[in-house]
């Protein structure tokens, strides 16, 4: 049906006039372009995070980051604690999605220390970080609906992640904060009647998720809105480190879980889901079918995992753990991309150094002041949520 | 853009007539069975070890002390007091707990008005959760952050043991050593408990750091006879070890063991820096060379003092040597161990009897103090009928005759009364010399105490019933049977208790129980006794002694007779620990005294 509702906004890429480089001269003085910041207080905005523009009209023109606002200085922090010490600030990187974080930072020092952690508390580890995924999609999908307008999905998906988080608090005894995986296995067995709660958890998500369906992805304001708006380049994807849902919306098939299968991952049935618009749309829509991956992956864990078994194999005394001398990076396919820890150790019972590589870092800065550039502002929200981007990860 | 598009979003509306699915009241919402809510503490199990102190990396726990806990071997009398400002319920102090009396409730929501009521000690600040069964608790099975299990010592077989003196417990590895030594918590609970406070978790850190000479340095802080003390000591260390609550308690001995093993003697002088000290020309006297006498004076040769050990017998070492088994202690660990402190300067005259040989006055007149550490050598009879028999002897005379190296009578049947170490020793001895005479062990050891309740340590028990010994407690000895003046073997009736109520020695019988121990030849093991015979009566006036005969001395061990200090099993113990530790602290005290003096 050709579109008499709406009208498809001119080509503006004549606006503004270009240099004879091909370049644009901005000079504020001259009154023609404005500067306008965008946070660090603000609804369109992930977390506290100032994105300064420029500009013309409606349209963007310039854009740069500032970081900084939330820096809590976590690497430099934990080079002056013990391991073990490490162990309850790692999962405060992160707050959305707090069990990459430990599974990295554990899996990093079980490599140096070289602990093969028993079978059971793999498979633990496993699902908690596919129903860390789950909720911390849930949590996304109320965001970006929201930053085109629309509150109802948001209210639906808190709902949804609070049962998550419910059967969270079950199993690792907190809600936000696990602190569950910790270095050498698990801290907990599945409790009784586990299974059929989360079932039970599963099955409601994924009624409401037909909700959000015709509601968020069948909605004409929200396809007005997303679909062509935000487009990667697939060549960008290398160039930028971009990688998760947003590689992958560009057609490229990146997924930690796939590539370098780490824990269980290689023993589940499953492919990486992969679209090919690259734009706003398009990458809501392969969230939104991880979302649904995560719950069959959940129900597969269920399926295979063993009734009983060791949750933490024998380490040293974790009051003086030192770590044989050594360095290493370990990663894990978060919801956003790859997230990873690389550590290096001297041999003492502090970490030298511990660098957070969190997928933000390259999508909120480099890949965000590359794609805004043209864009309207009000779409400067959408773009973002739709990078999927988490601040307190930047300022490790 | 589909006409779909346009209409499918309005399907939200039928969310209008369900049940909102917000919680109306989250307060009154139960926190799930494992949930990490507020802090309990079994305020009776906790031992205040300051473990989840030292792992909570936001410093929110404090060891306070607290009103009504006093503190005693075992237990800090602190208490965990947790701040709320900075806690960040991540459960690790309950997790690492020793003693797992640490745990969190479900609750999650308290509100007061005063800031400080959220800084509480758990158990001790009534609260509503404190008898709440849910919340996190330690994760079971196999969930320890620190090794419970001991890293077994290697020993030899009891076939290959039970013929020779040789030492049988071999001594750790490097990696044996570290791993054991990995388990400790640094929790000083042990050093509170030993009588010379030796830095215990100090010289465990070093082997953790292979810095054995460091190890050797703290040993000799506290304490210079380490080779000895890492074979024999009584280890009161370990038995309030607190990971001995809820695994084996670290074998602190064995570690101790370790460091004076791999350090060798001929380095000591360079490792310790010593031997470059002034003598500041006043002379000290001491009577006897055991464990309190050497101690005294290494202290005291470290600080300038020209020191003179008297010996009644051919060698130092005093009960060490003389009482101890060589399969227990070999010479050449204590030889070791002694000449290290011969070599500071330290003089010593063999085969003088102070009050024979030598008058007490003499000493007194010739040097600035005296420091006696004489020991417990007279042994204590039964006094049952019989026990006048040549045929029935003392332990101790029998293992110094051993250790002089002299004959001693063996029989063929043999029983042993009493159920100290001292007993095990000379019934393991004589095991070994019946075996070798006879080619078969027949020894029997009773005791008034029941098995659970014997003195002596619990490895020697096993060990000795490992070398064929019989060990019969809780049998209490009532008359000896001669016939043609030759033992035909010991009467005993079965003891009921050996204390009464109030904890006083006042055994029970019961008569009609009895039981006949076929020997002839009877050892008796029952304890010791001092000969200070050497005392004259003028310094004897002026030493006090308690309503049970017993000496009176001050903290630094000086008596009544002022230039005359007197330390070792005779005021304490009996053992070599805390002999080291008087002789420590009496050269301390002869230190003030000569100082004072002059």
């Amino acid at each position: 049906m050709k579109n008499k509702l709406f009208k498809i906004t001119e080509d503006r890429s004549q606006f503004p006039e270009k240099n004879a480089d091909g370049k644009i001269d901005i000079d504020l003085s001259s009154h023609k372009y404005l500067k306008l910041w965008q946070g660090p207080q603000h609804p369109g905005i992930t977390g506290n995070m100032a994105l300064e523009l420029t500009v013309l009209g409606d349209e963007v023109m310039h854009c740069e980051t500032h970081v900084g606002y939330l820096h809590r200085g976590f690497e430099k922090l934990m080079e002056r604690r013990k391991y073990i010490q490490c162990f309850p600030i790692v999962c405060r990187v992160a707050v959305p999605e707090p069990d990459f974080n430990e599974y990295c930072f554990a899996s990093a020092m079980e490599e140096l220390a070289g602990i093969e952690i028993p079978e059971m508390a793999k498979w633990l580890r496993t699902l908690v970080l596919e129903m860390s995924r789950l909720q911390s999609y849930l949590m996304w999908i109320g965001g970006q609906s929201g930053a085109f307008g629309s509150g109802i999905i948001g209210q639906w998906a808190n709902y949804l992640r609070d049962l998550v988080l419910d059967r969270f608090e079950e199993l690792t005894g907190g809600r936000i904060y696990h602190m569950y995986q910790l270095p050498g296995g698990v801290r907990g067995l599945l409790p009784d009647g586990f299974k059929e709660r989360m079932e039970e958890t599963l099955q409601t998500i994924e009624k409401f998720m037909g909700d959000i369906d015709k509601v968020m992805f069948n909605n004409a304001v929200f396809k007005k809105r997303s679909v062509g708006i935000g487009y990667i380049d697939p060549a960008w994807i290398n160039k930028f480190g971009i990688t998760g849902p947003n590689a992958r919306a560009a057609g490229v098939a990146k997924d930690v879980r796939k590539d370098y299968p780490y824990l269980k991952y290689a023993d589940l049935d499953f492919d990486a889901i992969v679209g090919k618009d690259s734009d706003i749309y398009t990458r809501a829509d392969v969230r939104r079918k991880d979302l649904l991956l995560s719950i069959d992956l959940i129900r597969q864990i269920f399926a295979k995992m063993p009734e009983k078994g060791d949750i933490k194999a024998k380490t040293p005394n974790v009051l003086h753990w030192k770590v044989p001398k050594g360095e290493t990076y370990s990663r894990a396919e978060c919801t956003r991309g790859e997230y990873g820890y690389y550590m290096v150790s001297d041999g003492t019972e502090y970490p030298r150094r511990i660098n957070v590589r969190g997928p933000s870092y390259t999508h909120a800065i480099a890949l965000l002041e590359k794609m805004i550039i043209n864009t309207n502002i009000a779409d400067v929200a959408g773009l973002m949520v739709s990078l999927h981007t988490y601040p307190p990860e930047i300022e490790r | 853009m589909k006409l779909k598009d346009i209409l499918s979003p309005f399907t939200a509306w039928k969310h209008v007539v369900k049940e909102p699915v917000t919680i109306k009241d989250p307060q009154s919402r139960e926190g799930a069975e494992r949930y990490r809510g507020f802090h309990k503490n079994d305020i009776e199990s906790c031992i205040g070890c300051g473990t989840c102190e030292d792992i909570c990396q936001n410093e929110a726990i404090d060891l306070v002390p607290v009103d009504g806990i006093e503190t005693k071997d075992g237990d800090s009398g602190l208490r965990p007091m947790i701040d709320y400002g900075r806690c960040c319920w991540c459960a690790l102090c309950v997790d690492v707990c020793t003693t797992n009396s640490l745990s969190l409730s479900n609750h999650f929501t308290w509100v007061d008005e005063d800031p400080d009521a959220f800084r509480f000690i758990p158990g001790v600040d009534k609260k509503a959760w404190d008898n709440e069964e849910k919340g996190w608790k330690k994760p079971e099975p196999n969930y320890e952050l620190y090794g419970t299990e001991r890293v077994h010592m290697p020993e030899l077989h009891a076939e290959d043991r039970d013929k020779s003196f040789i030492e049988f417990v071999t001594g750790y590895s490097k990696q044996q050593a570290e791993e054991e030594a990995d388990r400790c918590v640094e929790c000083g609970i042990c050093t509170a408990t030993c009588p010379a406070h030796m830095g215990i978790p100090e010289y465990i850190k070093a082997i953790r750091n292979d810095d054995l000479e460091e190890g050797l340095r703290i040993l000799y802080e506290t304490n210079p006879l380490p080779e000895i003390c890492g074979r024999i000591c009584t280890h009161k260390c370990e038995d309030v070890c607190s990971i001995g609550h809820k695994g084996d308690p670290l074998s602190i001995r064995w570690l101790k063991r370790y460091i004076a093993d791999q350090n060798p003697s001929e380095k000591y002088k360079e490792i310790l820096n010593a031997g470059n000290v002034e003598n500041n020309g006043k002379k000290v006297a001491i009577i006897g060379s055991g464990p309190s006498g050497l101690s005294a004076a290494y202290y005291l040769a470290l600080t300038g003092y020209d020191c003179t050990i008297y010996e009644k017998l051919p060698e130092a070492g005093g009960m060490m040597r003389y009482g101890i088994p060589e399969y227990r202690l070999p010479y050449d660990q204590i030889d070791k161990d002694i000449n290290y402190i011969l070599s500071l300067g330290v003089k010593i005259e063999y085969n003088v009897n102070i009050g024979t040989d030598i008058t007490l006055d003499k000493l007194k007149s010739d040097y600035d103090a005296v420091f006696a550490g004489t020991g417990l050598h007279l042994g204590r009879s039964t006094r049952i009928p019989g026990s006048d028999h040549k045929d029935v002897f003392f332990a101790t005379d029998l293992l110094r005759e051993i250790s002089l190296g002299k004959e001693i009578q063996v029989s063929e049947k043999i029983v042993v009364i009493g159920g100290g170490n001292v007993a095990m020793d000379i019934t393991r001895s004589l095991a070994r010399l019946q075996n070798n005479k006879f080619g078969k062990v027949d020894v029997t050891a009773t005791s008034l105490e029941s098995e659970d309740i014997m003195p002596a340590d619990r490895e020697e028990v096993v060990e000795s019933r490992e070398e064929k010994a019989i060990i019969d407690p809780g049998w209490g000895p009532t008359s000896i049977e001669i016939e043609n003046d030759k033992i035909k073997g010991l009467h005993v009736q079965k003891c009921l208790s050996v204390f009464d109520e109030s904890g006083r020695f006042s055994p029970k019988f019961d008569e009609k129980d009895t039981k006949f121990f076929e020997a002839d030849m009877i050892v008796e093991s029952i304890g010791q006794g001092m000969d200070i015979e050497y005392i004259n009566p003028e310094t004897r006036d002026q030493i006090e002694f308690d309503p049970r005969g017993r000496i009176v001395v001050d903290e630094y061990f000086q008596t009544g007779a002022k230039w005359l200090f007197i330390g070792g099993d005779i005021i304490q113990g009996p053992d070599v620990i805390h002999g080291i530790a008087n002789g420590h602290k009496a050269a301390i005290g002869i230190d003030k005294f000569i100082n004072q003096d002059g």
